[in-house]
């Protein structure tokens, strides 16, 4: 009996080797995002398909932005994370850094009209170590039944704190901020950027920011607008225009998007320097931003696909009522007073502009 | 003769038995030694380090960087500075193609735009002798002397500068120390702030933790046993859901607001602001750290013997007298230890005071956490964390001096 139970254990042992032998073999890859719908429309429209497709698997985590994190792993050189979505800014900055692979835009598959990966995708969208996804706006938004009579309408109402009575949120970071206060001090969506380069423009965007100063309810991740609504904490607040969308359609919240004013920006797919996984990385990276793949997620989310050839291909709302097309930001009626935040400037201005901003909030 | 070489070998049994003794006591404490190296001492060291010393710029461009260091700073740039400028910042490029823009990234915090200007650099291709006059062709910003100063201040490897930051003073390229203008200035600002919450979170733990801890040292068993695991139980929450659940209570349409408007007490219209605001920080603080107060003082309290106030009172002082005489001054161990705790630990507090204090809420440690997860400037977070520590260890020393630390009862 002694002897067959130590068969038995020498098989299991070997049987468990086994086990993990086949378990190295079927790749994983770590994809990180930013969690909420927008990690759930990813996963529904690249991670599912993908791993169908290819038999592979994709353990999904959520973090805060931020380089932080990538920036600990490379340099440790003990790097965990295959594939990161990152802001366009950042994906610069890291690439900068030397925290992100290169990646050959060029080798990307073609548009399903044909159409070129350099071609079909909108400018700005493809950088040295990274590929868009999908371009989001920062924009702001309101209770409808915190005001009776005039609604806000205009990027300058958010600052009207006599009309328009109540506390606002806004985003803890320079970014975002100072273009819409100049927007609002009335500098046309063109120019923001060359008056935001010089001495005066930052000056005139901070006079602007101090009228409502203390009325502001800062807010850091992206799920904390809509609470901020929903609780009457705030009467108006700014905040990535599908987290107002979901509440708003799905749960009949009575919130209202403003888009005069709206800041696009690209959300990108960047792989980690020393990723164990780095084939497999571009391999997912070049499925999920292919043409259909990112027409499938505007029907989660209505964030906007980076290819051209995806445009067509929007259709409705998973709950197959609602047009997803009025609620892109890259919608024409959405266009008339928009920005696409400006990564170059932002790469030379960051720090200098966010240091005075860190201590501009602190007094 | 025969007793002189037991006792000799004796001795030698015995010294070799302590040797042995000692060498297992020291073999005992190793792990414990090599845990404390590892992940407190070497961290520390690497902070206090990192913090000084910053060598992006001079392992890029060594020759650049003593070239710098010779130039006066306001005369007109020389050609071999431009040259060797020039040729290493393409020559590092070969090594790792980042390296250039790491380089461009260290010079921006001190010249905005140098990011862009020193890509105008790796993308032109015909840049020869005369390197100066080429480089004025791509921007006239080349011929101006900042972007230049900027450099020489980076080019140190060993550099005084971030700590002078940390204290709102810049280094110029010159050498000399200046005040930072004022609208950077912040860092003296919250330094202060957070010495000032960081007293008041103390001074509120301890009012309300003294007579919780009393109560706890002389109810019945039964009953202080019950206490005790009612002041423990917020240790088994998570941090952020106590944090978040005070933004439910006190917020504009908050339990409380509500609770006031509902009795009568508030008008509708006119609901307490409560939350962001520093109101907000020092309740959700004092909460979250409540518990660093009352456990030490409980098991000081208990072991204060209960006839001594008795025998005071039957000699013929008064109840305060009694109390304040007798029973307090030996709960000072206790006390002095909770208040240790509960300052140092509010010290480096940032996630509630940044969720629950608005403008206010902001403390050095957010900027700590500022520069380590946004601006990736880790030597200015080492820096800053370094004099915070400074801050600590001086208020300890303070402390050892007025209280003494061998009086201290943690538990």
């Amino acid at each position: 009996m002694k002897k067959w139970n130590g068969k038995l254990m020498l098989l299991g042992a070997v049987g468990t080797l086994a086990m993990s032998v086949a378990a190295a073999e079927a790749a994983q890859l770590t994809v990180i995002s930013w969690g909420g719908a927008y990690t759930k429309s990813q996963t529904e429209a690249y991670q599912k398909p993908w791993m169908a497709k290819t038999g592979n698997t994709i353990v999904s985590a959520d973090y805060n932005g931020g380089l932080a994190e990538v920036k600990a792993q490379v340099e440790s050189k003990n790097v965990t994370w295959d594939v990161v979505d990152v802001e366009t800014s950042e994906a610069i900055s890291g690439c900068n850094d030397g925290l992100f692979e290169k990646i050959d835009a060029s080798k990307l598959p073609k548009g399903d009209n044909g159409a070129s990966p350099m071609d079909d995708f909108v400018p700005g969208a493809i950088t040295d170590c990274a590929i868009s996804t999908i371009a989001y706006a920062n924009v702001f938004g309101y209770d409808s039944t915190k005001f009776a009579g005039d609604k806000p309408t205009k990027v300058a109402d958010f600052f009207d704190l006599k009309k328009f009575p109540g506390k606002r949120g806004l985003k803890k970071e320079a970014k975002v901020n100072l273009e819409m206060a100049l927007m609002a001090d009335g500098v046309a969506a063109a120019d923001v950027y060359k008056v935001l380069a010089t001495k005066e423009g930052v000056d005139r965007a901070f006079k602007k920011l101090e009228t409502i100063k203390g009325s502001i309810v800062w807010w850091e991740a992206g799920a904390q607008p809509p609470q901020l609504l929903a609780s009457g904490e705030v009467t108006m607040t700014t905040a990535y225009n599908g987290r107002l969308f979901t509440p708003a359609v799905t749960e009949n919240k009575p919130f209202v998007i403003v888009w005069d004013g709206q800041q696009q920006v690209f959300d990108t797919w960047a792989i980690p320097k020393g990723s164990k996984n780095k084939d497999l990385a571009l391999d997912f990276i070049a499925f999920s931003t292919s043409t259909k793949p990112l027409a499938d997620q505007a029907r989660y989310i209505p964030y906007g696909p980076a290819r051209k050839s995806s445009a067509p291909l929007v259709g409705k709302f998973q709950d197959d009522k609602t047009d997803m097309a009025p609620h892109m930001p890259t919608n024409p009626a959405n266009m008339g007073n928009a920005i696409v935040q400006d990564v170059k400037f932002w790469a030379d201005h960051y720090d200098e502009l966010n240091e005075r901003f860190v201590s501009w909030i602190g007094k | 003769m025969h007793s002189t070489f037991d006792q000799k070998a004796l001795t030698r049994q015995l010294a070799a038995a302590e040797r042995r003794n000692k060498v297992k006591a020291f073999l005992l404490v190793l792990p414990l030694l090599l845990f404390v190296l590892a992940s407190f001492i070497v961290p520390i060291a690497s902070l206090v380090w990192q913090g000084g010393y910053s060598d992006t710029f001079a392992n890029a461009l060594p020759e650049t960087s003593k070239l710098l260091g010779a130039w006066d700073a306001r005369s007109p740039v020389s050609e071999d500075l431009v040259k060797s400028f020039v040729t290493e910042l393409k020559a590092s490029k070969l090594k790792d193609p980042a390296i250039p823009t790491r380089v461009a990234t260290v010079v921006n915090r001190e010249q905005s735009g140098s990011v862009s200007k020193f890509k105008q650099v790796m993308s032109a291709s015909d840049l020869a002798s005369p390197y100066k006059e080429k480089l004025s062709a791509l921007s006239s910003e080349w011929d101006k002397p900042d972007i230049w100063r900027a450099m020489k201040i980076v080019a140190p490897s060993f550099t005084p500068r971030f700590y002078f930051q940390a204290v709102d003073l810049r280094l110029t390229a010159e050498g000399d120390i200046k005040p930072e203008t004022d609208e950077n200035a912040i860092h003296l600002l919250l330094f202060g702030r957070t010495l000032m919450v960081a007293a008041l979170v103390t001074l509120f733990c301890a009012l309300l933790g003294f007579p919780i801890a009393y109560l706890l040292a002389h109810a019945e068993t039964k009953t202080s046993n019950m206490l005790l695991i009612i002041v423990l139980l917020p240790f088994w929450t998570s941090l952020l859901v106590r944090t978040t659940a005070w933004i439910a209570l006190l917020q504009q349409n908050g339990v409380v607001n509500d609770f006031l408007v509902a009795i009568g007490l508030i008008d509708n219209d006119h609901r307490l602001v409560m939350m962001y605001n520093m109101f907000a920080t020092l309740v959700a603080m004092t909460h979250v750290l409540l518990p660093f107060m009352i456990l030490p003082m409980f098991s000081v309290m208990k072991t204060i013997k209960a006839n001594l106030v008795r025998a005071a009172l039957s000699l013929g002082a008064t109840p305060w007298t009694a109390f304040w005489q007798v029973y307090f001054p030996q709960t000072i161990p206790g006390l002095g230890a909770g208040c240790l705790l509960v300052f140092i630990l509010a010290v480096g507090y940032y996630i509630t005071p940044a969720l629950v204090g608005g403008q206010s809420g902001q403390l050095i440690s957010n900027i700590i956490a500022f520069h380590m997860q946004k601006t990736l400037n880790w030597s200015l977070a080492s820096a800053i964390a370094t004099l915070l520590l400074i801050g600590v260890l001086l208020l300890y020393w303070l402390y050892n001096r007025l209280v003494g630390i061998d009086k201290m009862k943690l538990a």
